[in-house]
């Protein structure tokens, strides 16, 4: 076997893989994130910088070659983790108490596959147009995609919207614990820096940064061109 | 709170009794009279098997030395809680007058593959010892005793190194852990020679034997739970696996040694 593979196959080089996987993914999170805060800045500059993405093509395929390749590696290994783990503890206790882990850390298989479940579903939304064809690649006064107004139809729908906060909230209480949890399994916790407060605010910022435009939508606040 | 004086307490008891290996074992109930609030956890225990021996029945098996808190023996979980839960606790440091009479008391052994009930609350920990010697030593010439200055050691490293070495290898942090995990253990024993010069030259050859013999005894990996921490009757921190996860690494990446090379690795 080389070292390579005896590495990830150990206990501690599985945590390193679902750290540094789960990792990239926040860092893409955070980043999709500040994308969409920029509905705030009208149709033409969401417009702009989604038919920017869409045109460096360069780009666009190694990225999502590469989330692609992180999201199978972290679900794999998650599964792994989980099959060992149960093995470890064959019959449990009649009594058990934890004290000191979290509710966000002990169902993160749980969050986890509800959040591959919504990556699909938005997929399907937002990528393939499947859920609202309707208004899927409408062209905007510049004769671009008007993913400003697409944004828009989906969120004025309760039951779209209603979606998408379930699966911002399981994601956020998924990074709760993960986006704290990395820094121990690489080895980059000290002491003296509070990282435990980590997770929690990159939950909190994940969940508001993610949510508020949507519900500027929702209630009004963003509208579509001219209405 | 009871008083300071010897109070009598009535309780009840539910004992995990298991014949042998193979028994599917179950938890049985006693009620115990009469129990001073003075009395150890452990002594509680021997209290219920002079009952037991009394009434001509097989008294509950459990594993017991020192009775000080510093050999390791008295691993039981105590209503959900390795050591009974009592921070910086072992069962046999717990004391009764922190129960009351009517209280209702769940006792089992550990539960973990890696370390499998041999009887009633006695589990197996041989375990442990595989690890130790996959890499819990330094490799060193005994000739005459090094004079006491030669070595210099900062006094925090000292320090850092004796509260890892204050490990009792109990095992409350693999009892603790949901997923069975022995991390905070084996981390534990790098961590007591990592802090030392004396355990620099074997460091990442010592690493990655000591997880590789972990991983093979069977126990489960670590969630970043810290139901060890929680647990471990000596205080041991997290910390020392944070150390543990960074060498790994290093093992792993940067470092070329003699049992990756033996496997055509490198
Ligand atoms: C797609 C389905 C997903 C599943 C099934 C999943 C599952 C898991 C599981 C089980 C863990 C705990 C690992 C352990 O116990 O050692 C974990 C950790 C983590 N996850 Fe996910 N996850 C998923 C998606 C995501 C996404 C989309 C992100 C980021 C946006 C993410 C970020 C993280 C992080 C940062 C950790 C902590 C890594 C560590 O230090 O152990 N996960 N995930
Ligand atoms: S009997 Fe030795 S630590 Fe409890």
């Amino acid at each position: 076997m080389s070292w390579f593979a005896k590495y990830s196959r150990s206990s501690i080089g599985a945590k390193h893989v679902m750290a540094v996987s789960g990792l990239l993914l926040l860092l893409f999170a955070v980043v999709h994130m500040l994308g969409h805060l920029q509905m705030f800045g009208g149709q033409d500059m969401y417009n702009k910088y989604a038919n920017f993405l869409q045109s460096l093509w360069e780009v666009k395929w190694p990225t999502r070659a590469g989330l692609l390749a992180m999201v199978l590696v972290h679900i794999a290994t998650a599964m792994s983790l989980v099959a060992k783990n149960r093995a470890a503890r064959p019959v449990g206790y009649a009594v058990y108490r934890p004290v000191r882990s979290t509710a966000a850390g002990r169902s993160m298989i749980l969050t986890g596959l509800v959040i591959l479940a919504f990556i699909v579903f938005h997929i399907v939304h937002f990528t393939l147009g499947q859920v609202q064809p309707g208004v899927f690649h409408t062209l905007d006064a510049q004769g671009r995609y008007d993913a400003y107004s697409m944004y828009v139809y989906g969120f004025q729908n309760v039951g779209l919207y209603a979606a998408y906060l379930v699966g911002i909230l399981l994601l956020s209480v998924h990074l709760g614990h993960g986006a704290a949890s990395w820094l121990q399994s690489l080895g980059f916790r000290h002491p003296k820096y509070p990282y435990d407060k980590l997770g929690r605010l990159t939950a909190v910022v994940l969940f508001v940064g993610y949510m508020i435009p949507p519900t500027a939508v929702l209630v009004g606040l963003i509208k579509l061109p001219g209405a | 709170m009871a008083k300071s004086g010897h109070d009598l307490i009535d309780i009840k008891v539910h004992v995990w009794r298991q014949k042998d290996a193979k028994d599917p074992g179950k938890l049985v109930k006693y009620d115990v009279a009469g129990v001073s609030t003075h009395a150890s956890f452990l002594e509680m225990l021997d209290i219920l098997n002079e009952q037991l021996v009394a009434k001509g029945e097989e008294p509950v098996a459990f594993d017991h030395d020192c009775r000080e808190g510093i050999c390791g023996s008295c691993s039981m979980m105590i209503n959900g809680r390795p050591h009974g839960g009592q921070k910086a606790t072992t069962a046999c440091q717990l004391h009764m007058r922190l129960f009351r009479t009517g209280d209702e008391i769940y006792v089992e052994p550990w539960r973990a593959a890696a370390f499998p009930v041999i009887k009633d609350l006695v589990v197996d920990r041989t375990a442990f010892d595989r690890v130790i010697a996959a890499g819990g030593f330094v490799t060193a010439n005994c000739g005459s005793a090094p004079d006491a200055n030669d070595n210099l050691i900062p006094k925090e490293h000292a320090d850092k190194a004796f509260e890892a070495a204050a490990c009792i290898g109990c095992g409350a942090c693999v009892a603790a852990c949901p997923n069975g995990s022995a991390m905070l253990f084996v981390a534990a024993k790098l961590s007591h020679l990592h802090h030392l010069p004396q355990g620099q030259p074997e460091r990442l050859h010592r690493t990655s034997a000591v997880v590789t013999a972990m991983d093979a005894a069977g126990f489960g990996n670590c969630s970043n739970h810290y139901e060890c921490e929680a647990a471990c009757p000596k205080d041991i921190s997290r910390d020392v696996i944070a150390e543990m996860n960074k060498d790994f690494a290093k093992a792993a990446f940067i470092h070329r040694d003699r049992s990756t090379k033996a496997d055509g690795g490198g």
